[in-house]
């Protein structure tokens, strides 16, 4: 079995565990590369409908063309969608111009997690992250606890082997479930590209610049790139040494900002 | 870098593009570039798990920092990056830092989880588990360890072999990670001496032959200055062997379990449409459709009809070990998650007892006579440690042997080797021949509090299979509930002293009775005057209590009869132990819920006085815990509603019983 089908067969073999001792669950879809990896695994695990619905928290800074693909995927996927939007922390004007990153990210995304969380008490929620993102992710477990404020004790973390998973959770408490933490940036676009697994028009060079991730427009920024199809963006990432999330503006506000983000709940 | 914030996106992505394609090869193909058809334009490298292990402060974090370091695996500009931090903060640059992700770790100079970091050879790609190696963190070390295929384990030259150097050693070969290199590391710091280097080879050689490892390399190594991990310097010219790097490409990929007999635990049933599908990974074997295989524990045999998959043109042919399939099956048969899929002829061991060997993680220690929760493949039950035979010290391997009269208990990050009686039967193998199925976790509390693997000699294996099944007669408990017109049931009445169970068993008992029904009751109270009367109530006691009760219940169900038991039962896990004892659907959990006020105030026989005053121990409610029920097929309120009501309540639950065959008559 090659690399690529040893991961696809794992992360499905998580999607099932996941969906078998939750049965209130549900799957943030940001509509990146990686969520939407997620949802074809998701489709493999229990072949082709997924039992369980999508979250998209809106931050309201979306490129247009995401908000374009979310109407588009959304039928083809046959996704049963939630949108939350953190309306009062809009109306309160928080945004980029207003704030720093680290602030208007943890309101706008993690805050209005939180509430979607508490008004759908869900137990689970799974997520894209992978080991390779950053290094405070490289810590993570396949299935990592959220305790009721929604911080992760990475100091105390519960043992994770042989495929055997932590599957209880206390009332107000979830799990975060994370099929993909096992595969890099490259893996996705292998897979990604064996799969033809449909994603936004912005990964794209346009222009010679690219986004390697995708975030909010004021503090995404994309790369400079010629890469204009994955098998170029492949060819790229095999000889890049600049990390995937350098565009991303929040990670580098300050030092050690995505493990104070992650510690309050932030993916 | 500070936070550059846009006001617009820019302009080559401020508005959507039209009608764009989604997929990525229409994208391509739109763009009138070549066809992308999804193959690799290059063959894969394999990735391969190696775990970095060994007493605190002997210097492995350091160790994989200079190796990525001298194997250009950094990303740009990190190594300035880290060196910069560390000037602006006064500290002086450690190699360990490029790995320590945590600001605790940071500070305290520590490894507290498991970091992986991914670095190629031009043979294959690694990923590098740096484990911590402090003894607070043995949890994670074990989390890192348990995915590698090998390790490197980790001595300083001055120290030499230390606690968690034996510990971490034991920890693997449990684990069943057998490919190992010892690096000793700090050479400079016995001055590079081969004398020193070959003392502690020797002494570590020793102690590892004793586990049965047996290792590839010892390599002399000093990870600070880069000596023997790519390149050599000048300092140990004596070292003829390999350096680190070509060290590496030696290890061999794991174990291959395609070839072995078919073992595919079930996950789960899906039934979205028409299809049942039966979905699990195959952990050993591989299967076919026309297959034949048999489902244990329970002895269901079936055909396999189909291999489902979602989104390909041609149906599969075949799955081998590590896939995620679908079956559905040519027969309808009652199969659900745990039962293992094995050819007829090589099935899995299946029984109630197992002797382990384990290692315990949990904050509690693991004692004799109590429930834990036991997880193995996807099989899940209850289980009562029956015997703990001996602790083994897991640094000097010395073990301590079980005595009469005195109970072991095994702590934390302690060895042992015990007998576990399971609730349920469990179907296995022995570790060393197919390992998914020969190991297993235990849980306490709901966490993961410990593992263990399972050993068959051939004698046991003789043993195992001659070992007695249970017994059926030719009368089923289908064919009794046919001629009673009724099913057979346990009715379990729990709640507090004074919350009125006795009342509504006696009501319920006299009502379904004068229907003509087969009924009978069992107070709690009574199976201790006689049954029980050897048990007090100690928490292992209460539990053993509950559990004859159980199977008392379980029995009578069987029998066609509806048994009512009314018992305080305080426990979640002990109920739900007797839950999964008996039929499903056939279990009705009945709270029988009034408020501790009430019930100190009824006080029928002067219990909550006695206790209030001291003169009894452990009253639930007073003195020992009560935990309701999480999801009881009844919750009464008897504060609230009259007898009558209750006990119509009841009967109802009995009455919806789900049957295929029969229409009750109750």
């Amino acid at each position: 079995m090659d690399h690529l089908t040893k991961l696809e067969q794992q992360s499905i073999f998580i999607f099932r565990e996941a969906y078998h001792y939750f049965k209130n669950i549900a799957m943030p879809w940001s509509m990146g590369k990686d969520s939407n990896v997620l949802i074809w695994l998701a489709r493999k695990a229990f072949y082709g409908k997924i039992p369980f619905p999508l979250l998209h928290i809106d931050t309201t800074f979306e490129f247009p063309e995401m908000y374009q693909f979310r109407e588009w995927a959304k039928e083809y996927h046959d996704i049963d969608l939630i949108v939350r939007v953190n309306d009062e922390a809009v109306a309160r004007g928080v945004n980029y111009e207003n704030y720093d990153p680290v602030t208007v990210t943890h309101e706008l995304k993690t805050v209005a997690l939180q509430r979607a969380i508490s008004e759908f008490k869900w137990q689970a929620l799974i997520t894209g992250i992978r080991r390779d993102e950053d290094s405070t992710r490289a810590k993570e477990r396949y299935f990592s606890p959220r305790n009721a404020e929604f911080e992760w004790d990475y100091k105390d973390q519960p043992p994770e082997f042989w495929n055997q998973f932590t599957s209880s959770v206390r009332p107000g408490e979830h799990v975060r479930v994370q099929p993909l933490l096992d595969w890099t940036e490259l893996d996705i676009w292998l897979y990604i590209r064996r799969e033809n697994i449909p994603i936004p028009g912005l990964y794209f060079a346009r222009e010679g610049k690219r986004f390697r991730s995708l975030g909010c427009w004021p503090i995404t920024h994309p790369v400079p790139s010629e890469a204009r199809t994955v098998d170029d963006i492949i060819e790229e990432l095999r000889h890049t040494k600049t990390s995937e999330r350098s565009g991303r503006a929040q990670d580098h506000h300050e030092r050690n900002a995505m493990q104070k983000l992650r510690a309050k709940g932030f993916m | 870098m500070s936070a550059q914030v846009l006001k617009e996106p820019p302009a080559q992505y401020a508005a959507t593009s039209g009608t764009p394609a989604f997929f990525p090869r229409e994208h391509t193909a739109a763009l009138g570039g070549a066809k992308e058809t999804g193959l690799l334009p290059v063959p894969e490298k394999d990735r391969f798990y190696i775990v970095v292990v060994g007493h605190v402060d002997h210097g492995k974090s350091t160790f994989v920092g200079r190796l990525l370091a001298d194997t250009d695996s950094l990303p740009d500009g990190k190594l300035a990056q880290v060196q910069k931090a560390c000037a602006a903060e006064n500290m002086d640059f450690e190699y360990a830092f490029l790995l320590d992700a945590l600001l605790e770790e940071q500070e305290q100079n520590i490894t507290i989880d498991t970091t992986r970091i991914l670095f190629s050879t031009r043979q294959r790609d690694y990923a590098i588990i740096d484990a911590p190696g402090h003894r607070e963190f043995l949890k994670n070390m074990v989390t890192g360890a348990a995915s590698a295929s090998a390790a490197f384990l980790l001595i300083d030259s001055r120290e030499g072999v230390q606690d968690q150097s034996r510990r971490h050693a034991l920890l693997l070969s449990l684990l069943g990670v057998k490919q190992l290199i010892v690096l000793v590391n700090k050479m400079d710091l016995s001055d590079y001496s081969e004398a020193r280097f070959q003392e502690i080879e020797k002494e570590y050689t020793a102690f590892l032959a004793t586990l049965g490892l047996t290792p590839q390399h010892f390599i002399p190594i000093t990870a600070r200055h880069g000596e023997n991990i790519a390149g050599r310097g000048d300092k140990m010219t004596w070292w003829k062997g390999p350096t680190v790097v070509e060290a590496l490409d030696g290890f061999t990929n794991t174990e291959v379990l395609d070839d072995k007999p078919l073992r595919l635990p079930l996950q789960d049933v899906y039934r979205w449409d028409d299809r049942r599908i039966f979905a699990g990974r195959i952990e050993a074997g591989r299967v076919r459709p026309g297959d034949k295989i048999v489902f244990q524990p329970g002895n269901k045999t079936a055909t396999v009809k189909a291999l489902e998959a979602w989104g390909a043109e041609i149906p599969l042919a075949s799955a081998v070990a590590g896939e995620s399939v679908g079956l559905t099956l040519e027969e309808q048969i009652f199969v659900e998650r745990g039962a293992v899929a094995a050819p007829a002829e090589q099935p899995p061991f299946v029984t109630q007892e197992l002797a382990a060997r384990i290692f315990w993680l949990g904050k509690e220690p693991l004692r004799q006579q109590r429930t834990y929760r036991l997880r193995l493949a996807t099989q899940e039950t209850s289980c009562v440690i029956s015997r703990i035979d001996r602790v083994v010290d897991s640094v000097s391997l010395a073990s301590t042997q079980s005595k009469e009269g005195h109970s072991l208990e095994v702590a934390r990050h302690e060895v042992a080797d015990i007998v576990i009686r399971t609730q349920k039967p469990v179907a296995f193998d022995s570790y060393d021949a197919i390992s998914p199925l020969g190991r297993f976790v235990l849980l306490d509390n709901q966490q993961i509090a410990g593992g263990g693997i399972l050993l068959v000699d051939e004698k046991k294996a003789e043993q195992l299979r001659s070992h007695l099944h249970p017994t059926t007669g030719k009368v089923d408990r289908r064919a009794r509930e046919v001629r009673n017109g009724h099913p057979g049931a346990v009715v379990w009445l729990t709640g507090l002293s004074g919350s009125g169970k006795s009342t509504i068993a006696g009501e319920l008992e006299r009502q379904l009775f004068d229907l003509g029904r087969q009924v009978y009751w069992i107070d709690g109270d009574n199976l201790r005057l006689g049954l029980n009367s050897d048990l007090g109530f100690s928490e292992e006691d209460r539990a053993e209590n509950i559990r004859r009760a159980g199977e008392i219940a379980r029995h009578f169900a069987d029998a066609g009869t509806i048994l009512i038991i009314s018992l305080i039962s305080p426990s979640n896990a002990s109920r739900n132990a007797v839950r999964e004892r008996v039929e499903k659907g056939r279990f009705i959990e009945v709270f029988v819920n009034s408020p501790l006020e009430v019930c100190a105030q009824r006080d029928p026989k002067g219990l909550y006085a006695k206790a209030k005053a001291g003169e009894i121990q452990n009253f639930t409610g007073i003195s020992a815990p009560y935990e309701s029920p999480d999801e009881p097929e009844l919750e009464l309120r008897t504060d609230l509603q009259s007898v009558e009501e209750c006990v119509a309540q009841v009967l109802e639950k009995i009455r919806s019983i789900p049957s295929p065959e029969v229409d009750w008559t109750i």
